[in-house]
């Protein structure tokens, strides 16, 4: 495969005629690194000796480690009929909780390819990000991959296909990312269709932020799409949300390799370095503009990063409280939507309440922090923001049970969401009956073909934070696919249920759950905190409650013997040794009113349902 | 497997105390001073055992049967030249026990002339307690005889269970009615008696305790001990244990056996002097036993064997052979030590006399220089708690601070209440 593109149109001086801005809309494993690939190669950036499979995923691997940034977006030439466009292929973040990450970086694109496996079918994030990109206008180009698989059914999913964005199956494209095969006729058909951008060249430069990552070397590098005017090196700009301006300190962009330019001109995509080490200074879907001849209005849609799910994230070992300080201020600089204040539990230590978009974004933050930081982590059930309305007309929000107002409540009001499921048909039931059980609303189901049904709910947020999708996946053999969004809130009957050791209130074990849910959780918590906490010299009780009134009860019997009865032969030092540990051991229990526990004990009755154990 | 020993300082080849230790000597001259002989042969291994005792007849060289009662002469003679050469003044042994292992494996005259070299080098004082331990099988009128003869004083007799599965699960060989016939054989040679009781085994039922408790006591031996049955790490009994191949000990359980031993006991004239100890009245208390508890110095010979002296507690290599070897090299078999800080002295001295009739003496301890302060609210807790006797806390002539006595159900929690007082 030879390179097609003689002589690349110079950034800064291409007329927006000839740009192509698009993204590609994958599930994960249906091939967009192979394809990016097979994309770099034939439009000539990527020499085939340096190239590498999933060239663009290793880069990531390499920003991760702090190495270097690249493959936001990639700038790369293609010939067809005699001009030469150039093409800005812009990565999409590629799960749920991102979704306002994924609407800003559509929003540099005017069109899309819609990736699907042959041999799979469309998932429900796909399906997602379809309907997202095509409420931006976005010109939706359905492309079929592996076809070169045996299992691959494309007359099969082209039917699917063309049920889901309109059209006729047979303009759906039939590639192999792994061949080659028509992949070319894919980057025509891009140019053909995908209609070029459109700005005024002579306005006030607007310039619209779809992605920014710090990186060790190189401070805070921001991806920005062009919509008018003209941003130029050494320039001084300003960010429009907070009217902080900063120097330029590069301007280019990504061929894949970050390239110096003379600036950016209407409708390309490039970056910005400026020499900020904090992405919260230069946020996704902020407005950059010149500081010299400023824009007026922002370009729409911008959000601040909103926190849907928060936890409480506890060193295992005390004495890494200030480690996780700083793990959580590093994460920070490369995700604007992390928020965290510090938390102390009477059960647990010293910790953070952090606030994440999702529950992904939750794991995927601990993952991270266990794995770069090496910290052993405990983390208290997810809360959703609730809002609690008490008898003297108060508004609370509550991000922790702790928050919730005594007394009772004359309102709650819980966030809730639209999810959409895609299972094959024969997994309808088991999925209608989880939905059901977590209080969902059916709002409609669609067959995209005989043997795959679209199931849409509406569903407290509370309800799919915890166990949802692994639940999902276990009743459908790990079949069905998953999107949420939020979209707004209701009315709920909820109560903070509290558990009590010996009347005291063990603080990281409160939850606010549905009065329906209270009696199940309290019995499940009590039971399990009875089996883990180690006999007293005295009966402990342990409770479960909502406001005064006790739901369920488990006691701890005292301990009868706490004796050794042997000298070991005059092995004095053994048992001293031996009572030493212990004391060591006490002194690393929390004490809850007067009843000692070991904070593993805390830390197995959380985690127990880390391990799928004691589910209800 | 036998468990492991402590980590500690290394011991120097010749044996010889650090210069605090050696200091301090002299002031303990009127203090008891013991003997512990190790004796690491057992014809059978007990699945719930973890001391230092071996099956085969022949460990190697100098630590085979046969040869092993010089190899334990030769450490004798090592330790009174030690005590020699650090200028200790000169006492005579208190108190001898003989423990394995199974000591009568070796025949009885072997112990007698073990015990007379240790007469040779050290002496006895008047009255001396001289005990072995003994395996009811092994143990006849004559061998009964020849122990007296050389100066044996007690025979400590492992009966363990009266109950045949008992025994079964425990791994002991003897016929339960060898146990009558080796206290009468002792009581013929004019020695005292004790038994010792294994109570908690896995499948024993309260009134299968009960039965080798009466058992015990209509056999009218001077002197019991009642050990629960402790699973350590590594014993076979721990490993079946895990595989579930037999039911876990339970401290409820336990605590039940305690309290039925300690009225049975009663009953029958017995009372305790240590938690796990009872005699018939204060003379027939073992002091051997008893010192350990009471920061005595003893002399712990054989593999595997511990000693303290002034607050330097020392314990010997494991392996016979490794023993043997480093005394027929003339250095000392001490694998490791340590000398008690005071905050260990101060530790050791609760969790010891908290576990003895006689009790913590509330002035001696406030004496000890890293010593917690025990105020009296916390001993009038401890009281009302039904933990400690209140009448010793009173005042008298000898304990000016009065003592700590545990009761019946704080001798249960004993351990609970020497961290609850340390802290």
């Amino acid at each position: 495969m030879s390179p097609k593109a003689r002589t690349p149109q110079v950034p800064a001086a291409t007329d927006p005629s000839l740009i192509r801005n698009f993204c590609i809309i994958a599930h994960i494993d249906h091939g967009k690194s192979t394809l990016a690939d097979r994309m770099l190669q034939l439009t000539g950036v990527v020499q085939p000796r340096e190239m590498k499979d999933q060239y663009l995923d290793r880069m990531d691997i390499e920003r991760e480690r702090g190495i270097t940034i690249k493959s936001q977006a990639v700038r790369m030439p293609w010939e067809f009929e005699d001009e030469t466009f150039a093409f800005h292929m812009i990565d999409t973040p590629g799960h749920v909780d991102f979704s306002y990450e994924v609407s800003r970086s559509l929003d540099a694109c005017e069109g899309a390819v819609l990736l699907v496996d042959a041999a799979q079918g469309i998932e429900a994030q796909t399906l997602a990000n379809l309907y997202l990109a095509m409420e931006h206008d976005l010109v939706i180009i359905p492309v079929l991959n592996k076809i070169d698989l045996p299992a691959a059914e494309p007359d099969k999913y082209a039917e699917e296909i063309a049920h889901l964005i309109g059209g006729d199956p047979d303009d759906v494209l039939r590639v192999s990312g792994k061949t080659g095969a028509g992949v070319e006729e894919l980057l025509d058909r891009l140019v053909v269709e995908v209609p070029a951008p459109t700005g005024d060249a002579d306005a006030p430069a607007r310039a619209m932020i779809f992605d920014s990552v710090y990186d060790t070397y190189r401070g805070v590098v921001t991806f920005v799409r062009v919509v008018d005017g003209h941003l130029s090196r050494r320039e001084q700009i300003r960010m429009m949300s907070t009217d902080a301006t900063h120097s330029l300190l590069e301007i280019g962009v990504s061929q894949p390799e970050p390239q110096a330019t003379e600036g950016l001109g209407v409708g390309e995509v490039g970056y910005l370095i400026t020499g900020v080490k904090d992405v919260r200074q230069s946020k996704v879907g902020d407005t950059v503009t010149a500081r010299d001849r400023p824009a007026a209005e922002r370009i729409g849609g911008y959000q601040e990063p909103r926190p849907m799910v928060f936890s409480g994230l506890f060193p295992i070992d005390g004495s890494e409280f200030p480690v996780l300080r700083e793990a959580l201020e590093k994460l920070q600089l490369n995700d604007a939507a992390l928020s965290f204040e510090p938390e102390t539990s009477a059960a647990l230590g010293f910790g953070f309440r952090v606030g994440f978009l999702g529950l992904l974004h939750l794991e995927i933050t601990r993952q991270r922090l266990e794995a770069e930081y090496d910290l052993d982590l405990i983390s208290t059930a997810p809360n959703v923001i609730y809002h609690v309305t008490t008898e003297d007309g108060e508004l609370h929000e509550v991000t922790n049970p702790s928050e919730f107002p005594d007394g009772k409540p004359t309102e709650i009001r819980e966030p809730i969401v639209d999810a959409t499921v895609i299972v094959p048909a024969e997994y309808v039931g088991p999925v209608m009956e989880l939905c059901q059980s977590r209080r969902g609303t059916m709002q409609g189901m669609d067959y995209l073909s005989e043997e795959r049904v679209e199931l849409r709910y509406t569903l407290p947020l509370a309800e799919i934070v915890f166990d949802f999708f692994d639940q999902l996946k276990s009743r459908t053999k790990g079949y069905a696919s998953l999107n949420w969004q939020g979209t707004g809130d209701q009315a709920a009957d909820l109560v903070k249920v509290d558990i009590l050791l010996q009347g005291d209130k063990v603080d990281a074990f409160s939850a606010i759950t549905h009065r329906d849910h209270a009696y199940s959780y309290g019995v499940k918590m009590a039971k399990r905190l009875k089996d883990l906490i180690p006999r007293q010299q005295f009966e402990v009780p342990v409770q479960a409650a909502v406001g005064s009134r006790i739901i369920a009860r488990e006691t701890i019997r005292a301990i009868r013997k706490d004796v050794l009865s042997k000298c070991y032969g005059g092995d004095i030092s053994r048992k001293r040794k031996l009572l030493e540990k212990q004391k060591e051991g006490k002194k690393r229990m929390k004490t809850v009113g007067t009843v000692d526990v070991p904070q593993e004990a805390f830390i197995a009755a959380l985690s127990s349902d880390e391990d799928g154990e004691g589910k209800d | 497997m036998p468990a492991a020993l402590p980590p500690g300082d290394p011991v120097p080849s010749d044996g010889s105390p650090p210069p605090a230790v050696r200091a301090a000597l002299p002031a303990r001259a009127d203090r008891p001073l013991g003997l512990y002989v190790h004796i690491p042969f057992c014809s059978v291994r007990c699945g719930y055992c973890d001391f230092n005792t071996y099956t085969a007849a022949d460990l190697g060289e100098g630590a085979s049967r046969e040869s092993y009662p010089d190899t334990l002469i030769a450490e004798l003679e090592f330790a009174a030249g030690v005590l020699d050469a650090a200028a200790a003044p000169a006492r005579r042994l208190s108190t001898v026990f003989f423990g394995g292992g199974t000591p009568t494996l070796l025949p009885a005259e072997e112990l007698a002339r073990i015990l007379t070299r240790a007469r040779e080098l050290f002496g006895f004082v008047e009255g001396a307690e001289v005990t072995t331990e003994a395996n009811p099988d092994t143990l006849d009128d004559a061998a009964a005889a020849t122990l007296a003869a050389a100066g044996f004083t007690r025979v400590s007799i492992g009966m363990q269970s009266a109950v045949p599965h008992v025994l079964a699960t425990l791994d002991r060989t003897h016929d339960p009615a060898n146990v009558s016939r080796a206290v009468a054989a002792v009581r013929g040679a004019g020695m005292e008696v004790s038994l010792d009781l294994i109570y908690g085994t896995p499948g024993e039922s309260l009134a299968d305790w009960e039965t080798s408790l009466r058992e015990a006591v209509a056999m009218d031996p001077d002197h019991l001990s009642a050990y629960s049955l402790i699973i350590e790490e590594g014993t076979a009994m721990a490993a079946q244990i895990r595989r579930g191949r037999l039911a876990d000990v339970d401290g409820d359980d336990h605590a039940d056996k305690y309290l039925l031993a300690d009225r049975i006991l009663a009953e029958a004239g017995y009372s305790w002097y240590e938690v796990s100890n009872f005699s018939r009245g204060p003379g027939m208390r073992s002091r051997h036993n008893l010192h350990y508890w009471q920061d005595t110095d003893w002399w712990g010979a054989g593999p595997g064997a511990h000693s303290h002296l002034a607050g330097l507690r020392w314990w010997n290599v494991k392996h016979p052979a490794a023993y043997a070897q480093r005394l027929a090299a003339g250095i000392s078999p001490g694998h490791g030590r340590e000398v008690l800080d005071a905050e260990a002295v101060a530790l050791e001295h609760l969790m010891l006399r908290l576990r003895i009739a006689e009790g913590l003496d509330l002035a001696a301890h406030a004496a000890l220089e890293a010593a917690e302060p025990i105020t009296a609210e916390t001993t009038s807790r401890l009281v009302a708690e039904g933990l400690v006797e209140e009448e010793p806390l009173v005042p008298d002539a000898e304990h000016p601070a009065g003592r700590l006595v545990l009761t019946l159900q704080g001798r249960l929690l004993a351990d609970a209440v020497t961290r609850r007082l340390a802290d």
